[in-house]
């Protein structure tokens, strides 16, 4: 890649040198910090050493970073079961601080922080915001949701640590939001896809144009999103939309995150070690080959997680990217083996019923897909908010509309869904993750 | 020459009517002309009332999709053949005819009735040519002081 064609970005801060190290020293990094978590995990994890030790391993068995295959796995299951503090390799006087996931199902999971855990975190929040050009100056509307959710204090640190003004405004009262980002020339948000959506539609029923506000840039994530909805997002509020990721397992947001070039997060490796495994198989993919992503993180020390397996569904890819990081990317997370609903027999994710809904003219962002079951058959709903644009004041151009989104959304499943179109507003607006699917079968 | 008529998206639910009509009256919007078409899942209502601006504003405020769409009010004998005559004419120029319903005013012995085209500029022209009334909002609204 010449020079000229290089992105632009920010003047290079000094918090991003880790993600240009040469790769030969990361690897060698990695694995400095690989034996040290495993040995930490053995000794102090009871879960980890009887795992390991129906295996044959002991720490010394990991001779090189390849070895990390022969660990064996930990499944969220884990967590649950050993609710509320059964993984923990610390004791409760190092720990500083307390998270934990939403728990849709059962109890929640808990996750735990040593205060160097909160730094690591800091750090690679931090180092997420100087990836997409964020830095001292730059005023950060973090909406978030403060609380047990790792989203709201995760960003908040990390952007306190860049140096940036945060505006801890947290989830909700969109309203306010907007008034907020108009009235404090904020440069950046932190929320999730869906909620940003939300926040356009308002802004526009407000008669605020958030093209014509200082907003730049947009650290979207917590939830699987397209890339249609990333360039829906940057076309109707001229803003650059970053994908971040991570979970609450790992560390919290902050595991990878995009750079300019928007080619994927980049892994923060020299904290977290990722692999792709064939999710059949459990044997490794190739570069490049989609599977299911599982990682370990390298320095957490009061809740080490040894080849976590995310249920998240990425490819690696080690090619260079423009940005010049030596990081390595995986591709956007736009679904989870968890999402994956089987209807009639075909596996179907919300993230592809997005994109065909997405495709079609007009694009009409706000769904929501319902199951039911009759007659022994599943039958798929597809219920879609029309919007202004795609409005017709005659019963044709409206059967029209219907027949072009059930098309497209047959042609990328396979399946004929009933499109069904609903009044704006009438989906329920998530604060923070969108609930797409309503699965009323009883199974 | 041209009305404004609103399209209101209505599910097809108990009380999906009412909202928009009861809207209107808090607000002492009076419904001069409505119809209503309607699919299986959905219906359109369409109306006219005589401020259509500060009424989408506030049917919008109130969460309802609007749509604004040019329509013709068209004077038609009240006559068997009135309506035939009239449509001779459009059918004649090639335009196209997506729906049309009434108005209750009549005036000596002629009725109204609002059209939608594809193509309404034209409609105007063919009719004028033809020396049928196209009813503007200034003198509808003057007709309903009558």
């Amino acid at each position: 890649m010449s020079k000229h064609s290089l992105p632009k970005v920010a003047p290079f801060d000094p918090i991003s040198a880790p993600d240009f190290l040469p790769p030969g020293q990361l690897r060698e990094l990695q694995f400095t910090r690989l034996k040290n978590v495993v040995a930490l995990a053995f000794e102090r994890v009871a879960l980890f050493r009887s795992r390991m030790s129906e295996r044959g391993l002991a720490p010394d068995d990991i001779q090189c970073l390849e070895d990390i295959t022969q660990l064996p796995f930990c499944v969220k299951t884990d967590l649950r079961d050993g609710y509320p503090f059964g993984l923990f390799a610390c004791p409760m006087t190092e720990i500083v601080r307390l998270h934990a996931s939403t728990g849709t199902t059962g109890k929640p999971i808990v996750v735990a922080y040593t205060q160097q855990d909160i730094d690591v975190w800091t750090n690679v929040m931090c180092r997420s915001f100087a990836a997409c050009g964020l830095h001292r100056g730059d005023i950060i509307q973090n909406a978030y949701g403060y609380g047990l959710f790792t989203g709201g204090l995760g960003a908040h640190y990390g952007a306190e640590a860049l140096g940036a003004t945060v505006i801890p405004i947290s989830g909700g009262n969109t309203q306010r939001q907007i008034m907020v980002l108009k009235d404090f020339n904020v440069t950046a948000i932190c929320c999730t896809p869906s909620y940003f959506l939300h926040i356009i539609d308002q802004a526009s029923e407000m008669g605020v144009k958030l093209k014509d506000l200082p907003l730049r840039a947009g650290v979207f994530g917590a939830e699987p999103w397209t890339e249609a909805m990333r360039q829906r997002i940057q076309q109707e509020s001229g803003i650059k939309a970053y994908d971040i990721y991570g979970l609450s397992e790992i560390i919290g947001p902050g595991v990878a995150m995009e750079c300019p070039c928007q080619a994927g997060p980049h892994i923060f490796e020299d904290y977290f070690y990722p692999e792709v495994i064939d999710p059949a198989t459990n044997e490794p993919c190739p570069d490049g080959v989609e599977g299911e992503l599982v990682l370990t993180t390298l320095s957490k020390h009061a809740m080490p997680m040894i080849r976590y397996r995310t249920r998240d569904i990425t490819a690696l890819t080690s090619e260079p990217c423009g940005c010049g990081r030596t990081l390595r990317r995986i591709k956007r997370i736009s679904r989870r083996s968890d999402d994956m609903i089987i209807i009639r027999g075909v596996n179907v994710y919300p993230s592809q019923i997005e994109t065909a809904l997405l495709k079609v003219e007009g694009a009409l962002p706000h769904y929501q897909i319902i199951l039911t079951r009759q007659r022994g058959l599943d039958e798929m709903e597809v219920q879609v908010e029309v919007t202004e644009t795609v409005f017709s004041d005659t019963v044709g151009g409206l059967e029209q509309l219907q027949a072009r989104l059930t098309k497209s959304v047959e042609t990328t499943t396979g399946l004929r869904p009933t499109i069904r179109l609903i009044q704006p507003h009438s989906i329920q607006r998530s604060e923070g993750k969108a609930k797409r699917v309503i699965d009323q079968r009883k199974m | 020459m041209k009305l404004k008529q609103l399209s209101l998206f209505l599910e097809n639910k108990p009380g999906a009517l009412s909202a928009p009509v009861k809207i209107l009256a808090g607000a002492k919007i009076n419904i001069l002309t409505l119809s209503i078409a309607e699919a299986q899942q959905y219906g359109i209502l369409r109306l006219v009332v005589r401020d259509w601006e500060s009424a989408k504003k506030l049917l919008e405020k109130n969460g309802l999709l609007v749509k604004v769409t040019d329509v013709l009010a068209i004077e038609v004998a009240d006559r068997p053949g009135g309506l035939a005559e009239v449509l001779k004419v459009l059918e004649a120029a090639g335009i196209n005819l997506e729906y049309m319903y009434a108005f209750t005013l009549k005036r000596g012995r002629k009725g109204m009735l609002l059209f939608r085209f594809d193509d309404p500029d034209k409609a105007i022209a063919v009719l004028q040519e033809h020396k049928i009334n196209v009813v503007g909002n200034a003198e509808l609204l003057q007709r309903l002081e009558d």
